[in-house]
């Protein structure tokens, strides 16, 4: 009997420590395609990584070389595009949420901004196409612009919220006290304390819509040659890969790698900004 | 500026109806039951489309669901200390890549190698299931739920982890105060404390899936189909969009994509009220973080 106790016990113990196994495999399992996809990245895109690849044209069809310039300016002006628009707009949301309003209505926004944030990305491309380009039928750079910031304002609305109420109530008393305004409390004092998180927050909308490629598709459309005005179709870089990830030319293939390599990069190099931003404060800020 | 949230929604709805009046009048609920897309004979029926994003979503939430929640677990429970906060590093990291990048893999590693290793295998030993009958050709369902399912991990390992995190620690004491193992407590006094969050980050990596675009067009094989076998190209409402939503030469064409998109954007909203229903229960404002 005394020796079934201890047999059933070395049992679970042994139960225990294969769930451990396990769990620790699936965690391995979860960050493997990490791994994979930076490796190959690295070696299928490193090669292609050059000076042409900054400063060129697509070259025409057929032909070898050539580079990605005009796509990757033209995904900086899309960020621009929809940071114009979509940062004020998220910001002055979340201050709302946080600052005025009652709570019963702010919770419905808060709920509907957390339901807006699951809706697909290609949604909001069909929208602003049915919006925009049919209206003035053409795709445009506005288009794409607007689409993506679309994508951002539920986005950063929420983050914005959520560190403006991390901001302790005594600021806020102590300004109203010695008599400051409310929007003046509100803008020197609340936002000024959360700024950093707000930065943050910001950041990772930005990085979070520079990798998008869906909305862009019937939006912005792509160009092989430069943008010369917001009202014509303009490259962007996430397209440009897609285009050529699905072309059957080897060349194109070579730099769509080359493509991927420079947008994580890219995206890869804000979010260690943020966690530099954001070092020595608890994970909870971001 | 607040209330932007609510002219989003309502755009949305407006947009997509209006867009799609025609279609609707034309086909009616036919639309969603038939199973014809032909844009020359304009027919046009979304069911293979449905059908296709449906079936993906199921294969990425059967591998996902386990492996994301056992990652959490062991995030929270299980595994040593110093090496939490770098997992949840890489995690963050993998949530990062875009779409597009993780598509361009899909085609050129992923779909090579499933195709000369694992896909002969299952269909070796397990080819009498139907699911995993027929010629093999690369692009297909399997490949597409594979890659929605790499795409979801993320958001379901980050959302079960803060709410397995939100589980009091009075529970794991008791648990361990009684005697339990390590396993023993986090199964009884977590993991079914936390069942109804837990659900909550599944239908919410569902949400996700349902509505995941460029990789599942790049690796799905885009042919729209009902067949049983897996290893046979799909189609789904999100890539149909993505494919021909340029390339629509007819007023009623347009329409149908319009209505594609209709469809898709009711599902979407419906699993996402739901998910976020079942992670307010919980009222954790930390798992709302999470999905963002």
């Amino acid at each position: 009997m005394y020796s079934g106790r201890t047999d059933n016990h070395t049992w679970r113990k042994i139960k225990s420590a294969l769930a451990s196994a396990i769990a620790f495999i699936s965690a391995v399992l979860v960050i493997l395609p990490l791994g994979l996809v930076f490796f190959y990245l690295l070696i299928n895109g490193i090669t292609s990584v050059n000076w042409d690849f900054f400063t060129k044209l697509p070259a025409p069809v057929g032909e070898v070389g050539g580079g990605m310039a005009n796509a990757i300016v033209g995904s900086l002006e899309l960020l621009a595009l929809a940071g114009a628009i979509g940062i004020p707009v998220g910001v002055l949301g979340g201050v709302y949420l946080a600052e005025y309003g009652s709570a019963r209505i702010n919770s419905v926004l808060r709920f509907l901004a957390d339901v807006l944030n699951g809706i697909p990305s290609i949604t909001w491309g069909v929208v602003v196409y049915g919006l925009i380009v049919l209206r003035f039928k053409s795709f445009s750079a506005l288009a794409g612009g607007l689409a993506l910031a679309l994508i951002m304002i539920p986005l950063i609305l929420r983050t914005t919220e959520e560190v403006i109420l991390l901001v302790p109530n005594g600021y806020r008393e102590a300004a109203l006290a010695l008599g400051v305004s409310r929007w003046k409390t509100i803008v020197h004092i609340v936002m000024k304390t959360a700024s950093k998180g707000i930065i943050t927050g910001i950041l990772l909308a930005l990085a979070r819509i520079g990798g998008e490629t869906a909305p862009l598709l019937f939006t912005a459309f792509g160009n092989r040659f430069w943008n010369h005005s917001l009202r014509e179709p303009i490259a962007a870089l996430p397209l440009q890969i897609f285009t050529y990830a699905i072309s059957p030319y080897d060349d194109w293939h070579r730099q769509a790698w080359a493509g991927a390599l420079v947008l994580v990069t890219g995206i890869f190099c804000v979010n260690i900004l943020v966690r530099f931003l954001t070092r020595g404060r608890g994970p909870s800020i971001v | 500026m607040a209330s932007a949230v609510v002219v989003l929604v309502i755009l949305i709805g407006l947009e997509l109806w209006n867009g799609s009046s025609l279609a609707i009048k034309k086909f009616g609920f036919h639309f969603l039951t038939t199973s014809t897309w032909d844009p020359v004979a304009e027919q046009f029926g979304a069911l293979p489309f449905i059908y296709g994003t449906l079936v993906s979503s199921a294969i990425a939430l059967v591998i996902a669901v386990p492996l994301g929640i056992a990652t959490a677990a062991y995030l929270t429970e299980l595994a040593p200390l110093w090496i939490r906060q770098p997992l949840v590093s890489l995690i963050e990291m993998l949530a990062a890549i875009p779409s597009v990048i993780l598509g361009l893999w899909g085609i050129f590693v992923m779909v090579p190698w499933l195709r000369n290793y694992p896909f002969p295998f299952l269909k070796h030993y397990f080819g009498w299931i139907p699911l995993f009958t027929g010629p093999i050709y690369g692009p297909c369902m399997f490949a597409g739920g594979i890659i929605i399912a790499i795409m979801i991990l993320p958001i379901i390992t980050s959302v079960s982890r803060e709410i397995l995190r939100s589980v009091p620690n009075l529970q794991r004491e008791a648990a361990y105060a009684l005697g339990a193992t390590r396993w023993e407590a986090t199964r009884i006094a977590v993991l079914s404390y936390a069942k109804k969050g837990l659900y909550g980050a599944v239908i919410l990596g569902l949400g996700r899936a349902l509505g995941e675009t460029l990789a599942v067009t790049m690796v799905i094989g885009n042919t729209p189909q009902i067949v049983a076998s897996l290893f046979k190209p799909g189609y789904t409402l999100a890539s149909v969009l993505a494919n021909e939503f340029t390339e629509a030469t007819t007023d009623i064409y347009l329409e149908a994509l319009f209505e594609i998109g209709l469809v898709l954007f009711g599902i979407t909203i419906l699993v996402n009220l739901l998910a976020q229903l079942l992670l307010r229960t919980i009222a954790t404002a930390s798992a709302t973080r999470a999905v963002q």
